[in-house]
């Protein structure tokens, strides 16, 4: 198990540097927007993470509401708090692009507002986690993000059509890659995707951790004071 | 007992209590009207633009005065711990869930009915495109925000700070319902495109919503 | 769909567990209970008494262990037999006593005449006009009690029914309690009275600490 934790974030480093490097020096540079473009390979790379991450909690929502089974509501816990930092990520990466390349902070273009929705509903998924009194706390929130998956397609048509009507700036690169490009690109994705599987793995760990203390405080206080 | 008998008497038995409460009905009913006058002092009735923002004025107002209304929804079953007396029955979830439903359809409805001709006055507003479509787009975003108002104000009873938790978990899930229903309004009013897309998302977020939550009901409200 | 087998067994407790947090309420109850008898069961506050009825009554999920009423592991099945009585009244304020007990005999497919005897038998007028919100204490216990016993229950688990019960009404009750256990069904008192059913219970459960410390069919003296 740990030399496999090892070798992943071996992996993992040598991918980030190789990214940072083919991206920010390998990569031919673009036409219009010159090199601050280059941000793009992190956007996105950090937009396809964090989808893969809420589908993972999904998946592991609709496993645990079947099953109730402690490790998938451990996976759901951890794949939606990974999820939200690499979607900040994205919301953070957007703006700091358009602000040189259009002269403004946010631009509701389709892509990013559907992240931003996503944000948006894992962040009050986060909220209803920590704020929830029930014994079945972790019922409720896999039920949210049911709702939150059964939103996605809904946010996805309403955007598309809202933008359609007010065509704006598209963050994200609308139109066809570079082939050298899509290789920086593809290559930053694995990075990313590494990335956010090492940080899972430590996040998963340390949940099981803290409930295996929470279990045993409960254990001696059923232990305590009986006859 | 059936299903059906059952979401009738509760549904019954609610409209019997709050009638019987006036004050609660008054109180809304004001703060409703309160919402209208603060849009109209903050967002000029008179400027060129007010038909094209009208749609998204009314339905953040129809929103904020909603989520006072859902807020209460589930506040008289915890008095006395009456909702043990309904989980302790053999009645199944979903009469109880769609009775509240219901109930609160009406009660927004009505707070809507008397917050629109306010704003159809202080904003001069006049539908250039058809009106009739005006109807459906009322029922079904109504609809669209009662059914996870209630269902999601069911989830908060079990938190810490629950009145802010319900307006935190609806409106993220709300967002493609807002679009839709603001959207169609502007669109009817300004007559500028068609209402028929956001319509029929309305109608396609309703249908989904309401299958999850008759659905996932019961496991809210086995949650102690 | 478990088995339900005609067991005289009304109550088989299998090492429930019940945590709220870190706290924990039960501590691993291992118990059978007889059908037909009164069981009084008492212990200071904090023993877990009103967490061993919700339990028994399906408002409340063991944490772990199993717990089968009335034959069944899922209480879902058997909720139409049990009757559950809280300190709080468990009905609502703003509603006549009759048309409380309408409304949650409607929930289990009592009839009109049906709740008049419920409270009828706990002596109480089904016809006063007065709303159980301006009750007194005595009266709103009884009528929290016709509620519970309006589906004529096999399982009656009362929580404390005689607190700020004058003494005329907590006899009568305690009339009529006798009177439910001699037509064979099963009742489990929790009282800091057991004085008033001390020559009638058929056994006194001693809760300490989340534990069942003691059963006996005879009550306690002080000196024990």
């Amino acid at each position: 198990m740990k030399r496999g934790f090892t070798i992943l974030a071996v992996v993992t480093a040598v991918l980030l540097c190789f990214g940072l490097y083919a991206a920010l020096i390998a990569a031919p540079t673009e036409q219009t927007m010159g090199n601050v473009q280059r941000i793009f390979y992190y956007h996105v790379s950090s937009a396809w993470t964090a989808f893969l991450l809420f589908t993972i909690n999904f998946v592991a929502s609709i496993a645990y509401l079947l099953r109730r089974n402690t490790t998938t509501d451990i996976v759901a816990l951890i794949s939606a708090e990974v999820g939200v930092v690499f979607c900040t990520v994205v919301l953070v990466t957007g703006p700091l692009w358009a602000r040189p390349v259009w002269g403004i902070w946010w631009t509701w273009d389709p892509r990013l507002t559907l992240t931003f929705a996503l944000w948006l509903i894992y962040v009050s998924y986060l909220l209803l986690r920590r704020f929830s009194t029930s014994s079945q706390a972790a019922v409720l929130a896999a039920v949210l993000a049911v709702f939150g998956g059964l939103d996605v397609p809904l946010d996805y048509l309403a955007i598309r059509w809202w933008r359609g009507q007010h065509p704006a700036p598209v963050i994200g690169g609308g139109g066809s890659l570079d082939a050298h490009m899509w290789y920086v690109l593809l290559i930053n994705v694995a990075a990313f995707v590494c990335l956010a599987w090492l940080l899972c793995i430590v996040r998963y760990r340390l949940e099981v951790l803290k409930r295996e203390v929470e279990e045993t405080q409960a254990l001696e206080s059923l232990m305590e004071a009986g006859r | 007992m059936s299903f059906l008998e059952i979401t009738r008497s509760t549904l019954i038995k609610d409209i019997r209590l709050e009638w019987r409460s006036k004050d609660a009905i008054n109180a809304m009913l004001f703060f409703a009207l309160l919402v209208v006058v603060i849009f109209s002092f903050s967002f000029d009735p008179d400027a060129e633009e007010s038909r094209r923002i009208a749609g998204g004025l009314i339905w953040v107002a129809f929103l904020f005065a909603a989520v006072v209304a859902l807020n209460q929804t589930w506040a008289r079953e915890l008095r006395n711990q009456v909702l043990d007396a309904y989980r302790v029955s053999p009645a199944p979830a979903n009469p109880l869930f769609l009775a509240k439903a219901l109930g609160n359809f009406i009660f927004v409805s009505i707070l809507e009915l008397l917050m629109t001709p306010l704003f159809v006055i202080f904003y001069k507003l006049r539908a250039l495109g058809p009106a009739w479509e005006l109807v459906p787009i009322a029922l079904l975003g109504t609809w669209a925000l009662v059914i996870n108002g209630t269902f999601f104000a069911a989830i908060s009873l079990r938190t810490r700070s629950r009145e802010i938790m319900l307006p935190l978990l609806l409106f993220p899930i709300s967002l493609p319902a807002l679009l839709g229903m603001v959207n169609a309004t502007t669109a009817v009013l300004t007559g500028d495109a068609p209402a028929r897309f956001w319509i029929a998302l309305l109608l396609a977020y309703d249908v989904v919503f309401t299958t999850a939550c008759l659905f996932l009901f019961e496991l809210v409200l086995e949650a102690e | 769909m478990p088995e339900i087998d005609s067991h005289a067994s009304a109550v088989t407790a299998e090492n429930v567990i019940k945590q709220f947090g870190r706290f924990a309420a039960l501590r691993g109850i291992t118990a059978e209970f007889a059908a037909g008898k009164m069981y009084v069961v008492l212990g200071d506050n904090g023993a877990g008494k009103t967490t061993l009825l919700r339990t028994i009554a399906g408002l409340a999920q063991p944490t772990r262990g199993t717990i089968s009423v009335l034959g069944s592991t899922s209480i879902k099945f058997v909720r139409a037999r049990i009757g559950y009585m809280a300190h709080p009244s468990m009905l609502y304020d703003e509603m006549t006593g009759m048309e409380n007990l309408r409304y949650f005999g409607r929930l289990y497919g009592v009839s009109s005449a049906n709740c008049r005897n419920a409270i009828l038998s706990v002596k109480l007028d089904p016809d006063l006009d007065r709303l159980v919100g301006q009750y007194s204490q005595g009266m709103r216990q009884r009528m929290s009690l016709a509620r519970a016993i309006l589906n004529d229950p096999e399982l009656l688990l009362l929580d404390e029914p005689f607190s700020n019960v004058d003494f005329r009404s907590a006899r009568e009750m305690s009339g009529l309690l006798v009177q439910i256990r001699d037509r064979g069904k099963t009742l489990f008192v929790v009282t800091h009275q057991p004085g008033l059913l001390e020559s009638v219970a058929d056994e006194f459960v001693y809760m300490e600490s989340g534990r069942i410390t003691d059963r006996s069919p005879k009550l306690r003296t002080v000196a024990q």
